[in-house]
């Protein structure tokens, strides 16, 4: 046992040697342990697995397969503690928006309600694309891999306790404050942006756009929230790995069940996640976007890398002369594959043209089993939205605002 | 008579968002819109249509498109966040609201809203801080008039 245990000891000892030296060196050695780093300050491990498939709303009751969704889990503590804690999987990797939302109804934990003017409950209207999630925003010590962040302030959605949505929110377009409508347990937004609403929900009066309200038993109020208490973007509150996040896929070929990839958190902090060759493509700091060319159209300031969306969404029939299809009219479906050419311009001036394919989406999705498909793409008036299929195949770097990385300070995304 | 008509246009521009009109309703009710957006307003007329465009308090440049006689038939926006779309949108709201729930529905996904119904056109992309939005009534836009007028 102990010549075994000495053995056991050297070969830990070599390990960290051989990840340390890695480590320092800064070269373009890829895949290193993530375990002790052996020097001074140990590695964090700073790696969660992402998962593409069909999601936490695939069976019974919603039965409804997701497509093109990054999904990991998180787990999140009460603040402080280390037993009121639990594990949420079916968690939507999104780098269009900031900040962690959890579903109340995956939630089993409490944790403690952030208190605005008067001591009234702060809930949160945050509109998407699509609709508005609605809810309390409440403070959690939350963990994933190796990195915490302390105290964060999360939006738990559709809580029974704030039910009576201020008409002002629900002129948003359609609530997504359940499992089916949000089609996830919650949203990791760990998007270019430190807070989600900024500088515009600081102020008092008209200017404040109405994200954040107090709610008492008399209804609720438009109140101005401090970018301190603000929902935040979780990766900006880790102790290292806190400038940006790396996101990694492999190639995808038409239609597949389920991908593994990963989810890098750093900016070439560790031997993991260094920008090696990427293209740095800074973003107007406002909208959060680049500029798109296609054929024609230029998209200035207006195109944006989300993995949040599950395809890639570009103008219209009569500018492609790509077909929408005939029930899912939101996904175009060219009879034969298409391979078509657009570039990506940042404001920094870098520039670079690529390819990427359109399939016929009918096709791509008529098994339910099906939770990945390279192709998957549709119509898009006004901006030019680089979904997941994006990612597949890529290493991207998404670099959050005002952080320094080696490749310059944030907001930027590089690949 | 001249002091009058001054004191009225300042006053227009700095009442809070009341000259506007909702999606399908009568051009005066921009008024109302404006109203409610607390914004500052600036009309231009076409050959076809009437202009209506609302820089709302929040940073978001709403344009309304009416027709020669009166009627709203389009309207668009871009800017961090969502105008009131219940105000804006008017009696085709709540077609929007279900129109838009069941594409969310059938996607199994997130992404832009793209809806061609037949007596409504629903297009809405981006992400908070930078939100597109156009809405229109097929049928009514006037003679001459493109789609890709709407912008």
């Amino acid at each position: 046992m102990k010549p075994a245990r000495l053995h056991e000891f050297f070969s830990f000892l070599l390990a960290g040697i051989l990840a340390a030296t890695v480590g320092c060196g800064g070269s373009s050695s890829s895949s290193t342990s993530t375990s002790s780093g052996g020097g001074s300050t140990p590695a964090v491990n700073n790696v969660q697995t992402i998962t593409v498939n069909t999601g936490p709303t695939a069976g019974p009751p919603t039965n409804s397969p997701a497509i093109n969704e990054a999904f990991t889990s998180v787990t999140v503590c009460a603040p402080g503690s280390t037993a009121d804690c639990q594990t949420i999987s079916g968690i939507l990797v999104d780098t269009g928006s900031p900040g962690l939302r959890i579903l109340s109804s995956a939630l089993t934990i409490s944790l403690p309600q952030q208190t605005g003017a008067g001591g009234n409950a702060v809930v949160e209207c945050l509109p998407f694309v699509d609709g508005f999630t609605w809810g309390p925003v409440q403070t959690a010590d939350m963990t994933i891999a190796g990195e915490q962040a302390k105290n964060l302030p999360i939006q738990v959605i559709g809580s029974a306790t704030f039910t009576n949505i201020p008409t002002s929110c629900s002129s948003n377009g359609t609530e997504e404050d359940d499992l089916k409508s949000l089609g996830a347990n919650g949203i990791l937004g760990v998007g270019t942006f430190a807070r989600d609403c900024g500088n515009a929900c600081t102020v008092a009066g008209s200017n404040n756009p109405g994200l954040y309200y107090t709610c008492s038993s008399s209804g609720c109020q438009v109140t101005t929230e401090s970018l301190a208490n603000q929902v935040a973007n979780p990766v900006a509150f880790f102790a290292t790995d806190n400038n940006g996040v790396l996101i990694e896929l492999p190639a995808v070929a038409g239609a597949e069940t389920s991908v593994t990839g990963s989810l890098i958190f750093g900016i070439g902090t560790q031997s993991n996640n260094a920008l090696g060759s990427a293209t740095v493509y800074t973003l107007d700091p406002s909208t959060g976007n680049i500029t798109t060319r296609f054929n024609n159209t230029t998209f200035t300031n207006a195109g944006f890398l989300d993995t949040g969306s599950n395809a890639i969404y570009f103008l219209d029939t009569a500018t492609t002369s790509l077909p929408t299809c005939s029930n899912l009219t939101f996904w175009y479906c060219p009879t034969s594959t298409q391979t078509l050419s657009a570039t990506n311009q940042g404001a920094n001036g870098a520039s670079a043209s690529f390819q990427f394919t359109v399939a016929n989406a009918d096709t791509l999705t008529s098994n339910v089993t099906v939770g990945v498909a390279d192709g998957l793409a549709g119509p898009n008036a006004g901006t030019f939205d680089w979904g997941l299929p994006f990612f597949f195949g890529r290493h991207v770097f998404t670099a959050i605002e005002n952080q320094n990385t080696p490749g310059g300070l944030g907001p930027y995304w590089a690949y | 008579m001249n002091l009058n008509i001054s004191r009225s246009i300042l006053l227009i521009l700095a009442l809070p968002f009341s000259l506007s009109a909702s999606l399908g309703r009568n051009a005066t009710s921009v008024q109302e819109d404006l109203a409610k957006m607390q914004g500052t307003l600036r009309t231009s007329s076409g050959n076809s249509y009437t202009l209506h465009e609302i820089q709302t308090s929040t940073g978001v440049a709403v344009k309304e498109y009416a027709s020669p006689v009166g009627t709203v038939f389009a309207v668009t926006w871009k800017g961090p966040f969502h105008p009131d779309l219940r105000q804006l949108l008017g009696p085709y709201y709540d077609e929007y609201v279900l129109a838009v729930r069941t594409q969310r529905a059938q996607r199994s996904g997130h992404g832009p809203i793209s809806i061609q119904r037949a007596g409504l056109v629903i297009q809405v992309s981006g992400h908070l801080r930078s939100f597109v939005g156009r809405v229109y009534v097929p049928q009514q836009l006037p003679s001459g008039m493109h789609v890709e007028d709407i912008r």
